[in-house]
């Protein structure tokens, strides 16, 4: 049985104003969950592994200044992936992780401020066009997730 | 690349791909099968097939992204596009921001409230949609800076919490969206005709 990301992080459980507005979009819900799924734990995962899919994801909730989120990632992962996580560990020497990371930070914190140039960036660095795409959903999804979280908490009375 | 647009419009945009979008001809089943591919050929937009080079991605945020917009009941639909518009500002995707502009001046007639929008200058909307803007400029950032003063706004301005929660998934839904279209291409001129 899957767990209901989206609720355990908002405690829904514990927070009825919460439980009801959730209720209220019930297919939206599943849908956000199915899409967490399919970012994080796809049937193809191409050249982005689900190692590297949670520590990006990790990496993003951290940069949004989200603990429980990142907390929710940061489980199961080993050191390399935990090393991947951290934005203040220093910067891989690997290129492609290299490049990857340094697009995860651009596209989550300043995403007006990205141009042609940083996709060609992830194009030099060896990531295929498919994983070009693939990494833009895992940042898109959890910027995406991260929000939904975020104003369900507000909802249920978080400062 | 001077047909490439860099302010804010209401018209109608064309968008560019950066990378190259799958072939039809040449797609998977799987490819397919998210497309939707209709026997009858319907045009696929550039945007659609740069996403489709993530077939499963594809399927399931499509339906997703439909409901958040168009669903029945909460919060009206201009609202949401008033929501899905300041956060494409906000995040600077001009294609975005000039199709849920116009769909919102289409439901709404109130091209005013764009101008100002576009312009910058949300204060100066009525106390509703300023509620809706400045909350939407807040979760928008990173990290979000919405707060419980920004959510007492919206219950002053008569939000109920479903409504809330409909502008919160049209917010989060385009700092998805923009992440992709702004990121992976640029908004060009159509061409003429």
């Amino acid at each position: 049985m899957p767990v209901d990301v989206i609720a355990v992080l908002a405690d829904a459980a514990d927070n009825p104003a919460v439980a009801a507005a959730m209720a209220g979009r019930a297919d939206l819900m599943a849908a956000s969950e199915a899409n967490y799924r399919a970012v994080m734990t796809p049937d193809d995962p191409g050249g982005l592994s689900g190692e590297e899919r949670r520590a990006l994801a990790c990496r993003i909730a951290m940069l949004n200044g989200d603990a429980p989120l990142a907390k929710h990632y940061v489980t199961g992962l080993g050191a390399a992936g935990a090393a991947l996580a951290d934005p203040e560990a220093p910067s891989p020497a690997d290129t492609r992780l290299a490049a990857m990371l340094r697009h995860v930070d651009l596209v989550t914190r300043h995403p007006r401020e990205a141009t042609r140039a940083d996709i060609a960036a992830l194009t030099a660095a060896g990531l295929a066009t498919a994983d070009i795409v693939r990494l833009s959903q895992v940042i898109a999804f959890v910027n995406y997730q991260l929000r939904v979280i975020t104003g369900l908490r507000l909802i249920g009375g978080a400062a | 690349m001077s047909d490439v647009v860099e302010a804010f419009t209401a018209e109608t945009l064309a968008w560019r791909p950066y990378v190259a979008p799958i072939a039809l001809e040449t797609a998977t089943e799987a490819q397919r099968a998210a497309l939707k591919e209709t026997p009858s050929n319907t045009k696929v937009s550039d945007y659609v097939l740069v996403l489709a080079h993530d077939p499963q991605s594809l399927g399931e945020r499509t339906p997703l992204f439909n409901g958040i917009m168009y669903a029945r009941g909460g919060l009206a639909r201009a609202e949401r596009e008033l929501g899905a518009t300041v956060a494409s500002v906000l995040n600077r995707c001009i294609y975005c921001a000039s199709v849920h502009s116009a769909r919102y001046i289409q439901l709404a007639r109130r091209p005013e409230v764009i101008e100002q929008v576009f312009a910058g200058t949300p204060e100066t909307l009525p106390a509703r949609e300023r509620a809706i803007a400045d909350f939407s400029v807040k979760l928008s950032a990173c990290p979000p800076a919405a707060g419980a003063a920004e959510m007492q706004a919206l219950r002053d301005a008569g939000l109920s919490d479903a409504e809330v929660l409909d502008l919160v998934l049209s917010v989060a839904v385009f700092g998805w969206a923009n992440r992709l279209m702004h990121t992976l291409g640029e908004p060009i001129r159509p061409a003429a005709g």
